[in-house]
């Protein structure tokens, strides 16, 4: 049973009591919230996310809520509260959808070290993986929509999860947040895109989510293996250029932009050995996003075969 | 009827006190579990504790990688405070110093039981109080930094304080906190330093001391009892049942524990610590220490008051209602722990402060 099995009415309601169950990628959460707007918007992006089973326990309770007291109508604002503490200071109430996304990264990144965890973009195409990993504003997530919609299948926009012990990736097909120009951008390529509304004055400007192809959620089971590393890189008005990147460099940028490298030690090192040893390192720096996807259809289309 | 206090329910506690019950906890509760062991930082802790008891091949996946994942951490910090303690070695090898690890460094730098699998986040370092200003010069020309405190901030550690404004290197970012003592100020006057750093125990080759075994476990109660807000102290009790567990099988040590606490003036924080990690987590402390123990026991009214208020404040739980009596019970502990730090007049004051500067950076970030 999926999220959009639900009736918006039923959503809002089990949002309200004791919260809706989902599975998103390999992770369990339970989500509460009595905000409308946030009901609406979560039954739309996590539409074909499938209803944990009750036997099923949930990893992340987390819950939306909003302070009491003044604050209920001198500019009401948005907690996020994981095991009932508050990591982060309250957004505006109305910004409740980019407070979760950015939560559950954190929930994420911060209690999980089941995977080597790695701040990138990752696809799929005929049973590999694209990797590009990126620090924020390199151009990762529209990139990584525009991908989404000319033929590859959505692993992740934010976190590609290496696991144990044969470093493929496991896919966890959220929406895509996709901040200013990039959000009509990527309506303009994708005519057919969902999006959920258009935030304003977030921390990091306007931010819509484009919900994940039905597709990529429903096969969030089937892992790929590495093939392609890429790190991105956009700058408006350079000539865009996709340069081989040599290994040993292309493992010490990829170390800097895991989260728990360092934690998971000895198997961090050997989980990502693998990664660049399987994959062919690239640098692509662009100013014109269909230039990078000219770019990047090669590696698609001479696809080695798979062993 | 069911005549069992309400924490016996409590998932975190009924696992600490019996490993083998976790095959039993129904979905909700092993919500609960994960949700407590996050909380309190002994998803680590329990992570050993399953595996040690061959448990965890029971365990849904999930609640074993929530586990698992604090053991990571924990083991991952416990790395990183270790190699502070070696870069403050080097940095202050001129000065000739006495440097005793306190708490969880020290657990971890003397490879202790309770090591395995605990969060440790600050590296936690006792020296001389004459050698205090010394040590903190030489540690900033080596480059190591003030964590960004006002003046007021400041001040307030230097005055009230058993401890120095903490210090991180900007390379490692790991806390460095360096004390003189191992209680506040306004307790610490009948607390014989000397006799600390006299009895300490070198553990390497280069010199590293660490408490000996009656003073680390004096000072892990005080830490809870007397230093600390206990809200959230959890932890700090399951390191206690676990240093008096490893140390009990040394010659002498249950005998000495009472005598040493009342030598130093740490009596109660030791009783209480007895008490509560027999009540709540079933420590199997011997009755001869228990008993000792009674010579600090305070008024039954105090007692009475602690008994309901201690277990509400070290088991924070969604679960449990916070009714206006446990409110109450959170308050009069949080001015107790300020309370034994400073003298009324500088602790309204500076309660005062704290509040107002809360509510202005409340503000500020609106």
């Amino acid at each position: 049973m999926m999220l959009g099995n639900l009736q918006p009415g039923e959503i809002v309601g089990e949002l309200r009591a004791a919260g809706i169950r989902l599975r998103i990628g390999p992770f369990h959460i339970n989500v509460r919230s009595e905000d409308a707007l946030f009901a609406s918007t979560f039954g739309l992006l996590y539409a074909d996310f499938p209803l944990l089973a009750t036997n099923e326990p949930a990893e992340f309770r987390i819950e939306l809520d909003h302070p009491k007291g003044i604050r209920r109508w001198w500019r009401p604002q948005v907690r996020f509260l994981l095991d009932d503490s508050q990591p982060f200071e309250p957004f505006p109430k109305s910004h409740a959808m980019p407070l979760f996304e950015w939560g559950f990264n954190w929930c994420i990144y911060e209690h999980i070290h089941e995977f080597l965890i790695m701040h990138a973009a990752a696809l799929e195409w005929g049973g590999r993986a694209l990797i590009m990993p990126a620090p924020p504003g390199s151009g990762k997530s529209t990139l990584c929509a525009a991908l989404t919609h000319s033929g590859w299948r959505l692993l992740s926009d934010e976190f590609a999860l290496i696991r144990k012990p044969d470093s493929k990736i496991v896919p966890i097909p959220r929406p895509i947040g996709l901040k200013e120009h990039s959000i009509e951008l990527i309506r303009g390529i994708a005519p057919s895109a969902r999006f959920g509304p258009v935030f304003s004055d977030t921390r990091k400007g306007s931010v819509a989510h484009l919900k994940p192809p039905t597709d990529a959620v429903s096969g969030a089971e089937v892992v790929a293996a590495p093939a392609w590393l890429v790190f991105p890189r956009y700058e408006a008005g350079t000539r865009t250029t996709l340069q081989p990147l040599g290994k040993a460099s292309a493992f010490v940028r990829a170390s800097n932009n895991c989260f728990n490298y360092g934690a998971l030690r000895k198997t961090g090192f050997t989980l990502l050995s693998a990664v660049i040893d399987e994959c062919d390192c690239y640098e692509l720096r662009f100013g014109d996003l269909n230039q990078a996807l000219d770019q990047l259809k090669p590696l698609s289309e001479n696809l080695r075969r798979v062993a | 009827m069911n005549t069992a206090p309400w924490f016996t329910r409590h998932p975190l506690l009924r696992i600490l006190r019996s490993p083998g019950d976790v095959a039993q906890l129904s979905v909700p509760e092993l919500e609960e579990l994960i949700c407590q062991a996050r909380q309190e930082r002994l998803g680590g802790h329990l992570w050993h504790v399953l595996e040690a008891n061959s448990l965890l091949q029971s365990l849904h996946p999930v609640v074993r990688r929530q586990l698992w994942s604090g053991f990571l951490e924990a083991e991952y910090h416990r790395q990183r405070i270790l190699w502070e303690a070696d870069r403050i070695h080097w940095a202050l090898r001129d000065l000739g110093l006495s440097i005793i690890l306190l708490k969880g460094g020290a657990y971890a730098a003397a490879n202790l039981d309770i090591a395995k699998g605990r969060f440790v986040r600050d590296l936690d370092v006792l020296l001389p109080k004459e050698c205090l200003s010394a040590a903190e010069k030489t540690l900033i020309e080596a480059g190591w930094e003030h964590v960004v405190l006002d003046d007021y901030d400041q001040r307030y550690y230097r005055l009230w304080s058993h401890e120095l404004p903490p210090l991180v290197h900007p390379d490692r970012r790991t806390e460095l906190d360096l004390h003189h003592a191992i209680v506040p100020r306004s307790s610490y006057r009948r607390l014989d330093m000397l006799s600390l750093h006299a009895s300490a125990i070198v553990i390497d080759t280069r010199g590293t001391k660490v408490l000996a075994p009656l003073d680390m476990t004096l000072h892990c109660a005080a830490h809870l009892f007397q230093t600390g807000e206990i809200r959230g102290g959890l932890r700090d009790l399951v390191d206690f049942a676990a240093l008096v567990r490893q140390f009990s099988s040394q010659p002498a040590f249950q005998e000495n524990l009472v005598p040493r606490a009342l030598q130093l003036g740490l009596g109660r924080p030791l009783y209480y610590a007895l008490r509560y990690a027999t009540r709540l987590l079933n420590a199997g402390i011997p009755e001869p220490l228990m008993h000792a123990s009674e010579a600090a026991r305070p008024s039954p009214l105090v007692l009475a008051f602690m008994d309901f208020a201690i277990p509400q404040a070290l088991l924070r739980s969604s679960a449990h209602n916070e009714s206006w009596l446990v409110r109450f019970g959170h308050v009069s502990l949080y001015i107790r722990s300020h309370w034994l730090r400073m003298p009324p007049l500088p602790l309204a004051m500076h309660i005062a402060r704290k509040s107002l500067r809360r509510w202005k950076f409340r503000e500020s970030n609106a």
